[in-house]
């Protein structure tokens, strides 16, 4: 009898360690890249090409940072980046919490057909657009400006506008019910008592906001032709170009495109985790 | 009588703030959206560079296009790249969030180390990817090494371009596998509960428990990732720009090369239209299929 007890305890604990083994491997194979890059961004180049790679260098050469990042101007790239994520992070969020609200607490008979109109759009291939938006833009003259990527922010985004749905949703509707006894209007409904209830939500979508266009690559690869117009994203594609064999220099200034994304993911993972966990929750 | 007219003005008044709410996106959707489809199908019927007037020829390029080699190739290697990153992809996302749904400690840790890298796709891992698949002094032919394998050449050979973009896309599984953790703690401890005193082991109740309650999840993983692998384009631009020959030439690629590189804007619309039925008719076979294996709950549940 104990003998069995015993047995049924070992084989838990050795499916135990097995788990853990699987689990931690899985994370050392997916935090391994960063630690290459990390590690190749502070090697001078006769280490880098060397086999079996030094992983820790020795002394770090933190001059590939200096000279990667100034090698093409990539403070300019930065500026221009920041303009657009700004702007489209404030367009995001006041144009889809507008219509988000519309969408959860106003009553219209075409409604429904609207928002599943809505939750279809997210379906259409971006190249179905893509042409004739350019063709568009560029009867406007707004090809190598940043008015193609700053101004349909404004205009709401399907995503978002069902999350801050999904979450308005979720608000208690007496709340505007008494309000609107009070005789408050859906505009003092909407600034002064659902948006700041929804601050959760609202970090959400501002988190996914400046993360879609921190890396949007296609956007400002088509719309921006001269080299100071360009984003981080297709900056750093020009140098991949440019200095293809400096792989220090490309590692160092990747580092650096990556740390805000990352230190931003770490300080704001449970907003993270709430958009993604509710885009699996569309039923 | 008065209150009914007082109503009726309510209820108009609610209809018209309803249309200023959603203004912002009703005029988006007919600018950005609407508008462009439709003038999709118009300049697909035509030949137009930009620079001089769009000449109409029909239904040529779509007549073209079923003699396009490269089209087909594209097809084939879209199709390849998508079957491939969305199976393989969504089976290691389930994996592992059942490996992370088993109470195991530090799974705040593991789970933020398994989802950083879907939250930093861009081009600079992209470029990172490009040295870890250098033949020579790259991560993985080093690793490879130390095994007794002598590794291929990942991006130069036609045969191993592909893999080497759909084994990428398994870093970034992590968005994927954070919504099946949250479908898994989802599932009703109750039914797992009455299935092992049914006596059910655990790998009966994971067939026949766990996976039919995530169902939907999975499905709807499903379904978005095949729409966003079907339209990848920034990893093969910046790695290969479609090479080596056309083995790594997906279809958004070969869009993208036709509008902004050869500025054929006709046949570049008629394959993109292409494309958005092809997306369209796998989605509906996807919802088709599902019915088959998706359990919905018969109570409605929310």
């Amino acid at each position: 009898m104990s003998q069995h007890i015993s047995k049924k305890k070992l084989f838990s604990i050795i499916k135990t360690i097995i788990l853990y083994l699987l689990v931690g491997l899985g994370a050392l194979i997916f935090t391994l890249p960063f630690l290459w890059m990390i590690s190749t961004s502070l090697k001078p180049e006769y280490d880098i090409f060397v086999l079996p790679p030094k992983w820790i260098p020795n002394p770090p050469l933190w001059e590939n940072y200096r000279k990667g990042w100034t090698l093409l101007p990539f403070n300019l790239f930065l500026k221009n980046t920041l303009i657009i994520v700004v702007n489209n992070l404030v367009g995001n969020l006041i144009s889809c919490s507008l219509v988000a609200y519309g969408f959860a607490r106003l009553r219209h008979p075409l409604k429904d057909t609207l928002f599943m109109l809505l939750i279809s759009t997210m379906m259409i291939p971006y190249s179905v657009t893509m042409i004739p938006l350019f063709i568009l833009y560029n009867k406007l003259g707004w090809v190598n400006t940043f008015k193609p990527l700053m101004i349909p922010a404004w205009f709401g985004y399907p995503f978002f506008i069902f999350l801050l749905r999904q979450f308005f949703l979720g608000l208690p509707k007496e709340l505007d019910e008494a309000a609107k006894i009070d005789g408050c209007s859906n505009w003092r409904i909407y600034w002064n008592i659902i948006l700041p209830l929804s601050k959760p939500a609202l970090a959400t979508v501002a988190i996914f906001s400046f993360l879609g266009n921190w890396n949007d690559f296609l956007g400002p690869l088509i719309y921006l032709s001269s080299q100071e117009k360009y984003t981080i994203a297709i900056g750093l594609n020009l140098f991949r170009g440019q200095y293809f064999t400096y792989m220090g220099y490309m590692m160092a200034v990747s580092v650096v495109t990556v740390l805000p994304v990352i230190v931003i993911f770490l300080l704001a993972q449970q907003y993270f985790i709430r958009g993604i966990v509710m885009s699996g929750i569309k039923g | 009588m008065r209150n009914k007219v007082k109503v009726t003005q309510f209820t108009k008044r609610e209809h018209r703030d309803f249309w200023l709410f959603i203004s912002p996106w009703l005029i988006g959707f007919i600018v950005f959206s609407v508008g462009p489809i439709i003038a999709a199908i118009f300049i697909s019927l035509t030949e137009w560079n930009i620079l001089s007037p769009p000449i109409w020829v029909g239904f040529n390029n779509f007549i073209n296009l079923f003699k396009d080699k490269v089209f087909y190739a594209a097809l084939i290697n879209t199709a390849y790249y998508t079957v491939g990153s969305v199976i393989l992809g969504t089976i290691l996302a389930l994996i592992v969030a059942i490996l992370l749904n088993q109470h195991i400690r530090g799974v705040t840790i593991f789970r933020t180390l398994y989802f950083l890298p879907s939250v930093t796709a861009g081009v600079a891992v992209t470029i990172l990817w490009l040295w870890i698949y250098n033949p020579e002094f790259g991560l993985i032919n080093y690793f490879l090494s130390l095994i007794g394998i002598k590794g291929p050449q990942w991006l130069f050979d036609t045969r191993w371009v592909l893999p080497a973009l759909i084994i990428m896309s398994l870093w970034g599984i992590g968005s994927n596998m954070m919504i099946f953790l949250a479908a898994l703690q989802n599932v009703p401890q109750e039914l797992l509960e009455a299935a092992e005193i049914d006596g059910a082991n655990t790998w009966y109740r994971f067939w026949n428990v766990t996976i039919p309650m995530i169902s939907p999840t999975i499905f709807l993983v499903l379904v978005m990732s095949t729409i966003g692998a079907f339209q990848t384009f920034m990893q093969p631009y910046v790695m290969t720009r479609g090479g080596p020959g056309n083995a790594s030439m997906l279809y958004g690629l070969y869009i993208y090369f036709n509008a902004f590189q050869w500025w054929k804007m006709g046949y570049a619309s008629a394959l993109s239209w292409i494309m958005f039925i092809m997306v369209f008719i796998l989605t509906l076979i996807q919802f088709r299929v599902s019915k088959s294996w998706v359990y919905y709950e018969t109570t409605e549940g929310r």
